[in-house]
C-alpha cells in the first residue's frame, strides 16, 4: 500500500510539474500575476510529492519488500541496514529518483529563499526548472519506473554488487547528483534571463550562489568518488579517465569556469552573453553525464544500466533542452550588450584566459570520452581512449591554469599591470622554485613529473596567500594581520579554493611520480622490505562477515625496528552476489599512505601480497576538501546572506575594496 | 600453478579464459614478474597502455581478468625475446586489433582526436582577441561621453 502511495504521489508530482512549467510561463508574458505566484506553491508541493515517493521507496528496501523488481535485484535480507538504504539509489531507477528529488530540492529553494528575485524572472526559472521535472518524471514513469510490482515475489533478494557496498560509495552519488541537478538552477536563470532579453550584474549576483552550491557539490562528490576508487578498487589508483568518472568532471570544469564568468557579470557587467552560454552548456554536460551513465552506450564498469530505449529518451531530453536553449540564445543573444570594457592586461581578461583553459579542456575530455562512440558508430573502427591519452592531452591545460593563477588573481580589474603583479610574487615564485629543486634533489627516479607539481601547486599555493595578504594593504604587519581578519569571506573563499586547487595538483602529480609498489609472494612469518619499511605476514585467518567470508591476514609494519603499523588487509567473498572483492588495508598518514593488498593463496602455501608506498594521498582528498570549503566560504559572503537583492553591495565593513 | 599458467599463454586467449574464469586472480600476480628490473618496467609501460579486452575501462596492468594476464604474459614473453617497445605493441595489436590501445595512435582519423585541444585553443584565444578588439573599439567611442560627464564632475 505504501508503495502504491509513493506511484501515486510521482505521478501527482509529474501533474504538478506540468502546471508549474506552464502557467507561470504564461502568466510572465501576460503580466498576469496570479498565474505568476503559482510557480512558488507548485514548486512546493512537488518536493513534498517527491519527498513521500522517495521515502515509500526508501521504506520498501528498509523493509526488505520482495515484491519490487528493483528491491530484489538490487537487496538481500542481510545486508546492512546502510547499504538498504543507500540500495535505493544504487541502482538506475532509484538513482533517478534521487534525481528528481534534488530538482524538487532546488526548485522549492528558488521558491523559499528567491522572496527577492524580481516577479518574472522567478517565474520563469521555476517555470524551466518545472519543464526540466517533466522531463525527468516522464522518464521515470515511463522507462525506469521503481514501483514496478512482481507478479510472483521472490524468497530473497539478488544483493547489490558488493563492489558499491561501502560507506564512501554511498554518499558519493548524492553529492554528485546534488552537483549535476544544480546546474540546473544556473540553466534555468540562463534560459529565464534570455527570454527576459536581459542580463545585468543583478543577475550575475544570483546565479553564482546556486552554481557555487552545486560546484562544491560537484568536488565533494568526485572527490569521495576517487577516495572510493583508491582504498576498494586495491591498486591505489584514485582516477581512471573512466567514461563515467569524465561524465563527472566535464560538468565540474564548466561549473568552474561559470563560478568564475559570472563574477566578470556581477562586477563588471561584461562576458554577458558567454557566461549565459557556459550556464546552458555546463548543464548541457550534466545531461550528456546522465545519457554516458544511464544509456550504458559507452561500455564501463559503472554502466550498471544499459537499456537503448532508456538511452534514447535521455538523448531527446538531452537534445530538447540544450538545443531549445542554443536556439534561443543564437536569437537572443545579440541583446546582451557588454557595458564594462577592459584591457588587455586585466582581471577580466585572466579570467578569460581562465574559461577558455577550462572549457576547452572540458571539450578535449568530451572528445576523449565520445571517441570510441564515434568509432563504432561513424567509422566502424574499434577505437580506445584511455589514461595515456587524456593524462597527454589534459595535462598542459592544468598547467596553464596553475601558471597563469597567481598573477592573473592579483591583476587589477579593467586596466591591471602585468609587472606589478608579478613583483609582488617574487617570493611566492622564488619558494617554489626552491621546493621544485629541492623534490628534484630528493628523488631517485628520472622523471620530472613530481619536482614540476611540487613547483607548480607551491606557486599556486603562495601565490593565494601572496593575494591575500596584498588585500589587506599597506598598512604595518600589526594593522595588515588585524585586516585580514576582517576581509570579506569571498576573498578567503578564493584564497582557500586557489590553494586547494594547488594542494590537489602537487598531490596528484606526487602519488604519480613517487609512488612505490611491490608485488611478491610471502610465506606466513617471512618479511620484506617496502621502501624504508618492513612488512611482515604474521597470519591468515578466515572470519564470518554478516553478507560474506573473508581471509582476514594480520601483517605488521615496522620501521627501524618500531611498529608502525599492524593492518589486516582481506579478500572477501560475497556468495549471494558471487562476488570476490578485495580489501585493502591501510594505514593513513600525513607524508605518506601506507597501503597493503592480500591476493590470492599459492600452492607452496605463501600468499600473493601487493604493497605500496603512496606519497602524499591525503593531500589529494585535503586539497579538494579545501576547494569545496573555499566555495562554502564565498557562499557565505555577506553579499548573498544580506544583499542578495540589492543592486550594489553593502559598502559597511568591507575594509580593503 | 606457475609453471601450468606459463604453458596456457601460448593458447589461444579464449580458452585460457574459460579455464581461469573461476578463480578471478588481482592484477599483476608474483609469478609474472621478470627479474631483469628494466625488462619489467618496460612490461609496465606497456600493459599500461592495453585495454582488458573483456573489461573496457581498465588497462591490463590493473584488470583482474584472466585475459589480462594472458596479455601481460604475452608482452613479456616477446620483450624476452628481444622485441622491441614497438614490435610488442604491434604484435598485440596484430591479435587484437587497434581497439586494445588506450592511446589512439596519432594518425589518420584520430589526428582529430589528438589535435581538437590545441585547435580549440587557438580558436579560443583568436574570438576572445577579436571580441576585445571590438570591446576597445566601443571604448575609445565611450570615452568622449565619459569626457563630458568628467568635465561635468569636475566643474561641479
Amino acid at each position: 500500500m505504501i508503495v502504491e502511495l509513493g506511484h501515486f504521489a510521482l505521478i501527482l508530482a509529474l501533474m504538478v510539474a506540468v502546471v508549474q512549467a506552464t502557467l507561470p510561463l504564461w502568466g510572465a508574458h501576460r503580466g498576469d500575476r496570479r498565474l505568476m505566484a503559482l510557480a512558488g506553491p507548485a514548486a512546493g508541493l512537488q518536493l513534498v510529492l517527491i519527498g513521500g515517493a522517495f521515502a515509500a521507496l526508501t521504506w520498501a528496501f528498509v523493509v526488505s519488500d520482495f515484491s519490487l523488481a528493483v528491491v530484489v535485484s538490487n537487496s538481500h535480507t542481510a545486508k546492512p541496514m546502510l547499504y538498504k538504504v543507500s540500495g535505493v539509489w544504487g541502482n538506475h531507477e532509484g538513482s533517478l529518483l534521487l534525481w528528481v528529488l534534488i530538482l524538487a530540492i532546488y526548485g522549492a529553494a528558488v521558491a523559499f529563499f528567491g522572496g527577492n528575485l524580481p516577479e518574472r524572472l522567478r517565474a520563469r526559472v521555476l517555470a524551466v526548472q518545472g519543464m526540466i521535472g517533466v522531463a525527468f518524471m516522464a522518464f521515470l514513469l515511463w522507462t525506469s519506473n521503481p514501483f514496478w510490482r512482481l507478479a510472483l515475489p521472490p524468497l530473497d533478494g539478488e544483493d547489490m554488487n558488493p563492489l558499491l557496498q561501502d560507506p564512501g560509495l554511498a554518499f558519493h552519488p548524492p553529492f554528485l547528483y546534488l552537483g549535476y541537478v544544480g546546474l540546473s538552477m544556473a540553466f534555468s536563470f540562463a534560459v529565464a534571463a534570455l527570454i527576459e532579453g536581459r542580463v545585468d550584474a543583478a543577475w550575475g549576483r544570483w546565479v553564482r550562489p546556486w552554481t557555487l552550491a552545486a560546484w562544491i557539490f560537484l568536488t565533494i562528490g568526485i572527490a569521495l568518488g576517487s577516495w572510493w576508487a583508491y582504498y576498494e578498487l586495491g591498486w591505489g589508483g584514485f582516477w581512471f579517465w573512466d567514461p563515467v568518472e569524465n561524465a563527472s568532471f566535464m560538468p565540474w570544469l564548466l561549473g568552474a569556469a561559470l563560478l568564475h564568468s559570472a563574477i566578470v557579470v556581477e562586477k563588471r557587467e561584461s562576458l554577458k552573453a558567454w557566461t549565459v552560454l557556459l550556464a546552458i552548456m555546463a548543464f548541457g554536460f550534466s545531461l550528456i553525464g546522465t545519457f554516458i551513465v544511464r544509456s550504458g552506450a559507452i561500455t564501463s564498469v559503472h554502466a550498471f544500466a544499459s537499456d537503448p530505449a532508456r538511452g534514447v529518451f535521455i538523448l531527446m531530453i538531452l537534445v530538447f533542452f540544450t538545443g531549445g536553449a542554443l536556439t534561443l540564445f543564437a536569437a537572443r543573444a545579440g541583446a546582451m550588450e557588454a557595458r564594462g570594457v577592459f584591457g588587455l592586461v586585466s582581471r577580466e581578461s585572466a579570467l578569460v584566459a581562465n574559461n577558455i583553459l577550462l572549457s576547452v579542456s572540458a571539450c578535449v575530455v568530451f572528445i576523449g570520452t565520445i571517441w570510441p562512440m564515434v568509432g563504432e558508430w561513424v567509422l566502424g573502427r574499434d577505437l580506445s581512449v584511455g589514461e595515456p591519452f587524456f593524462n597527454a592531452a589534459f595535462t598542459p591545460f592544468a598547467v596553464g591554469l596553475a601558471l597563469i593563477l597567481p598573477p592573473g588573481a592579483m591583476l587589477a580589474w579593467k586596466r591591471g599591470d602585468l609587472g606589478r603583479s608579478l613583483r609582488g610574487l617574487v617570493p611566492a615564485l622564488v619558494l617554489s622554485l626552491a621546493l621544485m629543486a629541492l623534490g628534484y634533489a630528493l628523488q631517485t627516479g628520472r622523471t620530472a613529473l613530481g619536482p614540476i607539481g611540487l613547483g607548480l601547486g607551491a606557486w599556486v599555493l603562495f601565490g593565494a596567500i601572496t593575494d591575500l595578504w596584498a588585500r589587506t594593504g599597506r598598512a604595518g604587519a600589526g594593522g595588515r594581520l588585524a585586516r585580514l581578519t576582517r576581509l570579506p569571506r569571498a576573498d578567503w573563499g578564493k584564497a582557500a579554493a586557489h590553494s586547494g586547487f594547488g594542494i590537489t595538483v602537487f598531490a596528484v602529480a606526487a602519488m604519480l611520480a613517487w609512488k612505490v609498489e611491490d608485488i611478491r609472494v610471502v610465506q606466513l612469518g617471512e618479511s620484506f622490505p617496502l621502501g624504508s619499511y618492513e612488512v611482515r605476514l604474521d597470519e591468515v585467518a578466515q572470519v564470518e562477515g554478516p553478507n560474506y567470508t573473508s581471509a582476514t591476514a594480520t601483517m605488521t609494519v615496522t620501521r627501524a625496528g618500531a611498529v608502525v603499523a599492524v593492518l589486516h588487509p582481506e579478500k572477501r567473498v560475497y556468495p549471494v552476489a558471487g562476488m570476490p572483492t578485495t580489501e585493502a588495508a591501510i594505514d593513513y598518514g600525513f607524508w605518506r599512505d601506507l597501503y597493503l593488498v592480500l591476493g590470492d593463496p599459492q600452492q607452496d602455501g605463501g600468499w600473493a601480497v601487493r604493497s605500496y608506498i603512496e606519497p602524499f594521498a591525503n593531500w589529494l582528498w585535503g586539497g579538494s576538501l579545501i576547494m569545496a570549503l573555499g566555495g562554502l566560504l564565498s557562499l557565505t559572503d555577506r553579499r548573498y546572506r544580506v544583499a542578495a537583492g540589492a543592486r550594489k553591495p553593502v559598502a559597511q565593513g568591507v575594509a580593503a575594496e | 600453478m606457475t609453471g601450468a599458467s606459463r604453458g596456457w599463454a601460448r593458447a589461444p586467449a579464449c580458452i585460457v579464459a574459460l579455464f581461469l574464469w573461476a578463480a578471478p586472480a588481482l592484477a599483476v600476480q608474483p609469478d609474472e614478474i621478470l627479474a631483469d628490473p628494466v625488462l619489467e618496467a618496460r612490461a609496465r609501460d606497456i600493459s599500461r597502455e592495453i585495454r582488458c579486452p573483456v573489461c573496457q575501462g581498465e588497462t591490463i596492468d590493473d584488470s583482474n581478468a584472466p585475459i589480462s594476464r594472458d596479455l601481460r604474459l604475452i608482452i613479456r614473453e616477446r620483450l624476452v625475446a628481444g622485441d622491441s617497445d614497438a614490435e610488442v605493441v604491434d604484435y598485440v595489436v596484430a591479435r587484437y586489433g587497434e581497439g586494445i590501445l588506450f592511446n589512439p595512435r596519432a594518425e589518420g582519423v584520430n589526428l582529430v582526436l589528438w589535435l581538437a585541444g590545441p585547435v580549440l585553443l587557438l580558436a579560443g584565444i583568436a574570438v576572445a582577441l577579436a571580441a576585445g578588439r571590438r570591446r576597445k573599439a566601443t571604448d575609445t567611442a565611450l570615452t568622449v561621453e565619459e569626457e563630458a560627464r568628467l568635465k561635468d564632475i569636475l566643474n561641479q
